[in-house]
């Protein structure tokens, strides 16, 4: 997906839907122009588990903006004309079923998407019912790893998955914070077993400090709620995106915000 | 557990190794939770054949929860209906509701796994009464997540709680009720995997819960095959009903009766103000295949996916999904699903109350409140499972009885 990338990669997380109802489009090609490598485009559900108060609560708004699959398909059926960096989708499995899996699976390489992140999607069921499917429309999926995921779990993760490895860098829900001196441990460790895939960090990234460990020790890492949080001002999408993507890269400090 | 019969029920109706019954269950869970799920999967079922644990766990329930409780053949009721009608009295279990079987089972499960922090959800706060009663036994931290709704509607059960010790964290997303609490009881696991044991209520969940609670409730029709053939001479009864949210006093009223095809086995639903009402919590009526909490089963839910606010007057039956058991038997027709509305369910309630001197909860009275649909003939034996106790309730009982 980014074979030809040696510098760190910066994967940002926006959901669908938010800040405004069909604001999805200007949001991904702000994160472009910013310099972002990747975008993970979250698909809101009305019981996110594994998310905390941010992103459950823009998860609400893009509900009630009337965010969907097939809005959202709609939104970016011309997205490829403008944006050429790698589009994920990430969300939770029961919507996904209802659309129809293969559906979902074919409309999304229709419109350009690389790749899915489905967080509750077990490895089992993966393999028995849905790779197949993946593989028919030339889909990444990428399996999520812990702190707690033992090393022959993480190498089977590892062969399953295509594109790269989602590390969480605790064990949490999205937006917590992190023990820094842990998550590099932690890195240290995935490092050493030499995965197929480049590893990105996620879970707890809101700034410069642990977009560079990510970097240093991973090939670089995905930022959501801080994101997120960021676009809830009142000024315009593309300013407050490139001013966020300027302060995790570290070009401008906090303060200037 | 009961191993010999366990180890004769059919097939069909309990999990295979990934947890599903038929299409229903698994476990849908992201990698955070991993490791837990793997660890319980791994270990409760010899954890809860070992002599050690069995000892414990049959000791407590009968002489701190107050077991056996009775199979009471209502008199008055059963002239009423014309026919046998038994009352499974979970309402005299100490806590006054069944869920008590659960969490006795699983406070020595999580004392097995060597956890110290147990949280749990709950709706009508049954299930949160009984937690945090055997967290104050065990002396381990409590923290139970409520709906912030349910909080409100069933006060007597949060004071109950925090004078047991626990601490009880009002939940503000969602519904507010049972669902979003589960949610939150969720992400608190994920954030504290390590320490924390889970303590589920209901059979619903990611495998192993929905057969682990329907092993520890199995008590309930373990007791009724006995004491009915004490009382009748014959252990099967014509018809068992309960009533389901989730689903647990069900799953195990049912539990040693799902082999014994000539038994009816009536699951009583929330249907709220009315199945087409659009404020219902009937999730065999309503409800699509889906994933909730963990496993597939049927989930009320939207065309796209996004899961739909239930409404029943009683908290413990408030919840838009149901246990895979359960949907596994709905699908199969070994159970029937019949249904009862708010209004039913008080009448039930207050019916019981007059006749027998029983005052039973609301969810209860939807089991009850279900006796009038089934064409009974005067020979029928009829077990209700009482599931719990109306003292919860009363409010509501008072402002219907100022109406009527």
């Amino acid at each position: 997906m980014f074979d030809q990338k040696s510098s760190p990669v910066l994967n940002v997380f926006c959901t669908a839907g938010y800040p405004g109802a069909d604001s999805t489009p200007e949001v991904i090609q702000a994160l472009q122009e910013s310099g972002v490598d990747m975008v993970e485009i979250g698909m809101p559900y009305s019981d996110p588990l594994a998310d905390g108060p941010v992103i459950q609560q823009v998860n609400a708004i893009a509900l009630d903006n009337g965010m969907s699959i097939s809005k959202l398909f709609h939104d970016l059926q011309d997205i490829r004309k403008e944006v050429h960096i790698p589009l994920m989708l990430m969300g939770y499995l029961n919507p996904v079923l209802q659309y129809g899996f293969e559906k979902f699976c074919s409309d999304a390489a229709a419109i350009g998407i690389d790749g899915l992140i489905i967080p509750d999607l077990p490895d089992y069921e993966f393999e028995k019912n849905y790779k197949q499917v993946l593989l028919k429309y030339g889909l990444d999926f990428i399996f999520l790893i812990t702190p707690e995921t033992s090393e022959a779990r993480v190498r089977r993760l590892d062969s399953l998955s295509s594109g790269f490895i989602y590390a969480v860098a605790t064990s949490s829900i999205t937006g917590n914070e992190n023990v820094w001196e842990d998550v590099i441990v932690y890195l240290q460790r995935i490092a050493s077993f030499h995965l197929n895939n480049p590893v990105l960090l996620g879970f707890g990234i809101k700034d410069h400090k642990g977009f560079h460990i990510a970097s240093k020790y991973a090939a670089g890492a995905i930022v959501g709620s801080a994101y997120i949080k960021a676009l809830s001002g009142d000024s315009d999408i593309k300013s407050l995106t490139g001013k966020f993507v300027r302060h995790i890269l570290g070009e401008v400090e906090a303060g200037n915000l | 557990m009961n191993g010999e019969k366990a180890a004769n029920l059919l097939k069909e109706f309990q999990p295979d190794e990934n947890g599903f019954y038929g299409r229903y269950g698994g476990a849908f869970i992201p990698e955070m939770l991993y490791a837990n799920i793997e660890q319980l999967k791994s270990r409760y079922l010899d954890i809860i054949a070992g002599a050690a644990f069995k000892k414990e766990y049959f000791s407590l329930l009968k002489d701190y929860v107050g077991r056996p409780t009775p199979l009471y053949l209502a008199q008055r009721l059963s002239a009423h209906f014309g026919a046998s009608v038994f009352l499974k009295r979970e309402d005299l279990c100490h806590t006054g509701a069944h869920k008590i079987n659960n969490t006795i089972g699983q406070i020595l499960l999580a004392g097995h796994l060597g956890k110290k922090r147990i949280i749990a959800e709950t709706g009508a706060g049954q299930h949160g009464v009984a937690t945090a009663t055997v967290c104050a036994l065990k002396g381990l931290q409590c923290v139970v997540y409520m709906g912030e709704k349910d909080m409100a509607r069933q006060a007597p059960n949060v004071a109950r709680m925090k004078m047991l010790g626990a601490e009880v964290i009002p939940v503000m997303s969602g519904s507010k009720t049972l669902k979003d609490a589960t949610n939150e009881a969720i992400r608190d696991w994920i954030g504290n995997a390590k320490d924390t044991y889970y303590l589920i209520g209901s059979v619903v969940g990611p495998h192993p819960y929905p057969d682990m609670v329907a092993r520890f409730q199995s008590i309930i029709s373990d007791e009724i095959r006995k004491q009915l053939h004490e009382q009748t001479g014959t252990s099967l009864p014509d018809y068992v009903l309960a009533c389901v949210g989730g689903g647990s006093n069900a799953a195990g009223a049912f539990y040693h009766f799902l082999d014994d095809r000539q038994v009816q086995l009536i699951a009583v639903e929330a249907a709220g103000h009315g199945i087409t009402s659009g404020k219902s919590a009937a999730t065999t009526q309503l409800g699509t295949d889906g994933i909730l909490h963990g496993s597939r089963s049927l989930v009320m839910q939207t065309e796209d996916g996004q899961v739909v606010e239930p409404h029943s007057i009683s908290a413990g039956l408030d919840y838009p999904g149901i246990g895979p058991l359960h949907a596994h038997l709905f699908e199969t027709g070994r159970a029937k699903f019949l249904h009862a509305t708010d209004t039913e369910s008080v009448a039930a309630c207050i019916q019981l109350a007059r006749m027998e001197g029983i005052i039973p909860a609301l969810e209860s009275g939807h089991a009850l409140a279900a006796l009038a649909q089934l064409q009974l003939k005067s020979t029928d034996k009829v077990v209700i499972c009482l599931s719990g106790r109306g003292d919860k309730d009363m409010e509501n009982f008072a402002l219907e009885m100022l109406n009527t």
